[in-house]
Order: structure tokens, then C-alpha cells, then sequence
């Protein structure tokens, strides 16, 4: 593999995984901020 | 961003596994179980998510700590076959970008878990963080064969940080788990620092077999898992706890002593013939994660 492929695979990698952890965390903050206000579902 | 430079001058991000073992995921596992110990000891639960965070927040925070201390031991680190391969000295990764990770890490695993959990939860956390790398890293580590006692405070926080997180308060069982693991940490890592002793010896870490011989850390292994012992046995005569720890934490800890005994009674020098040594630093692992697992048992299932 060229040297540039690996850097555009590593990149791709790397914003998938930073994508879906931001979206972990902004589901993260929404269930946080359910529990702290103490609303019961 | 991060970035190595390579022969063909080319800049090549850090690939995200060499990112996750600049968390040393392995000891992060023990915290993370001490951590989440503590926790589920404590007398009253938070909802589950916010009980979630806190762990998750340790786990960040332990990640922190070993980007950083790897950040700072690089040139230790490429001294010692252990450790030779890991990203920064093999590298996978250059220094700052380490850098940028683990001071990252560090305040978002605190600002989190203030906001999830409690602001105590997140000074102990922060203070953990600062006392591992701060004074165990920079301070004790390059410059006492005590470093490991002191240092050992830093690993003890994570069930102290568990229970707080989950009661926002300190109280007696908590400080005999912090108690518990750092008596624990010194024998634990003399018995691995005697069998890699030349690996130390080569790094100039001053590790207690390097200073002070075989026979004295032998020594210093068999009187420190006595305190330990009794650390760990006392929350059930305190009544912090019920049977089924007592008696669980007296035969994992007699075993302890036993092995500790049988590692003051070799003599060997060469790594070889440290099947003593060996065999206490692979059950010390399993006796912190039964010891711990049993007090949550005690908790939940009997008491």
C-alpha cells in the first residue's frame, strides 16, 4: 500500500471513530441531564 | 493533529490503536474494577447512567495517567525491552501529540465527572491524576526506591473515588479499600521489579532490587503483605462488612502471606529461577480482583 493511502485510510479511520464517540457523548449528556433533573420516564 | 514523520517525509497520523495503548488499557482494567468496587459498595446508588459516568470518568482519567507517564518516560521506556515497544519510543506517535491526548483526557474525565456526579468525586479524581503524574512520574519514580510506596496513594484512589461518586461523601470502608491497595501496590510491584531487575538496572530507575538487593526487597515484600493482610481483613471485624468477605478476605490473604513467605525464603538472583516471585506478582493481580469482587458479593447477595 502507498504511503499515501495509508494516510488517507488512517484519517477516515480515525473520523468514524471521533464521529460516533461525539455522538456517544452528546447521547451521554442528554441521559445525564435526565438523571440529574430527576425526571421520571 | 498527529503526526509522525517517516523516511519518505510524509506525514502519517497516529493510527487510533497506538492512541488506546497510550492508555495502558491493561492496568486500566484494574482501575476500572476498583473503581466500579467502590461504587457498588457504597450504601446508597445513583441512577444507573450517572453511576456509568463515574466509571467512565476513572477509566479516562487512568488513560490520562498513562499517556502522560508514558509521555514523560519515553527515553525509559526505549531503555527497556518491556517497554521498548510501545508507541512513543517505537515511533508510532511523536511526544506532543501524546501530550495534547493525555492532558485532553485529564480534563474531560474531571469536568464530567463533576458534572455527572459531584464536584468532590471530581477534586479526587483531579488529585489522583496530578499525584500519578506530578509526584509518582516526574518526582519519585527517577529518584527514590521508595517511589512505589508513595506512589502506590495514586493507584489507591479509584473505589475512594467510586463510593464518593455515588454518596458524595468519604466514610471508613472507603478508606480501608484506598488503604487496602496501597499496601498492596508495593509488594505487588517489587515482585515484577525482581525479576526484571535488569531492565530497571539498565533504565536507572532506582527500584528497590536495584538499590537495596534481592534479599532486602524479599524483605520488604514479606512486611508489607502483612499490613496488607490486615488491611484487608479489617472492615469485617469493624463491621463494615459481613461473613462471607471476613472469611474470604483472611484465606485469600493468608495465601497472599504464604507466597510472600515463600519469595522471602528464595535466593535466587538469576530471572529463571524466580518461579516464587512469579507466582506472587500473578496472584497479587487475582487477589486485588477477588478481594474486591467478594466485597461486592457481600454487599448485594448476602448482606
Amino acid at each position: 500500500m502507498k504511503l499515501e493511502d495509508e494516510v488517507v485510510r488512517r484519517q477516515r479511520e480515525r473520523a468514524r471513530i471521533l464521529a460516533w464517540l461525539l455522538g456517544a457523548f452528546v447521547v451521554l449528556l442528554f441521559f445525564i441531564t435526565i438523571a440529574k433533573t430527576g425526571i421520571n420516564w | 493533529m498527529n503526526v509522525v514523520t517517516t523516511t519518505a517525509d510524509v506525514a502519517l497520523p497516529a493510527d487510533w490503536r497506538d492512541l488506546l495503548a497510550l492508555t495502558k488499557p491493561r492496568v486500566m482494567s484494574l482501575v476500572v474494577f476498583t473503581g466500579l468496587c467502590g461504587l457498588l459498595a457504597a450504601p446508597e446508588m445513583p441512577p444507573f447512567v450517572l453511576g456509568f459516568t463515574a466509571i467512565l470518568c476513572i477509566a479516562l482519567g487512568a488513560g490520562a495517567c498513562g499517556a502522560l507517564n508514558q509521555w514523560y518516560e519515553v527515553d525509559i521506556d526505549a531503555k527497556m525491552r518491556r517497554t521498548a515497544n510501545r508507541p512513543l519510543p517505537a515511533g508510532r506517535i511523536d511526544r506532543q501529540s501524546a501530550l495534547h491526548f493525555g492532558v485532553g483526557l485529564a480534563f474531560f474525565s474531571v469536568l464530567l465527572m463533576g458534572l455527572a456526579t459531584n464536584w468532590l468525586a471530581a477534586i479526587m479524581l483531579a488529585v489522583s491524576i496530578l499525584f500519578y503524574v506530578l509526584v509518582y512520574t516526574v518526582w519519585l519514580k527517577p529518584r527514590t526506591a521508595q517511589n512505589i510506596v508513595i506512589g502506590g496513594a495514586a493507584g489507591a484512589f479509584p473505589p475512594l473515588i467510586g463510593w464518593v461518586a455515588a454518596t458524595g461523601h468519604v466514610s471508613a470502608l472507603p478508606l480501608l479499600l484506598f488503604a487496602i491497595i496501597f499496601l498492596w501496590t508495593p509488594p505487588h510491584f517489587w515482585a515484577l521489579s525482581l525479576f526484571v531487575r535488569s531492565d530497571y538496572a539498565a533504565a536507572g530507575i532506582p527500584m528497590l532490587p536495584v538499590v537495596a538487593g534481592f534479599e532486602n526487597t524479599r524483605r520488604q515484600i514479606f512486611l508489607y503483605g502483612l499490613p496488607m493482610a490486615a488491611a484487608a481483613i479489617a472492615p469485617w471485624p469493624l463491621g463494615l462488612t459481613g461473613t462471607v468477605y471476613g472469611v474470604s478476605a483472611a484465606v485469600l490473604s493468608f495465601v497472599f502471606v504464604v507466597l510472600a513467605a515463600r519469595v522471602l525464603g528464595n535466593r535466587a538472583t538469576e530471572p529463571r529461577y524466580m518461579e516464587a516471585e512469579k507466582h506472587l506478582f500473578a496472584y497479587s493481580v487475582f487477589y486485588l480482583f477477588a478481594l474486591f469482587a467478594v466485597l461486592v458479593a457481600d454487599r448485594w447477595l448476602v448482606s
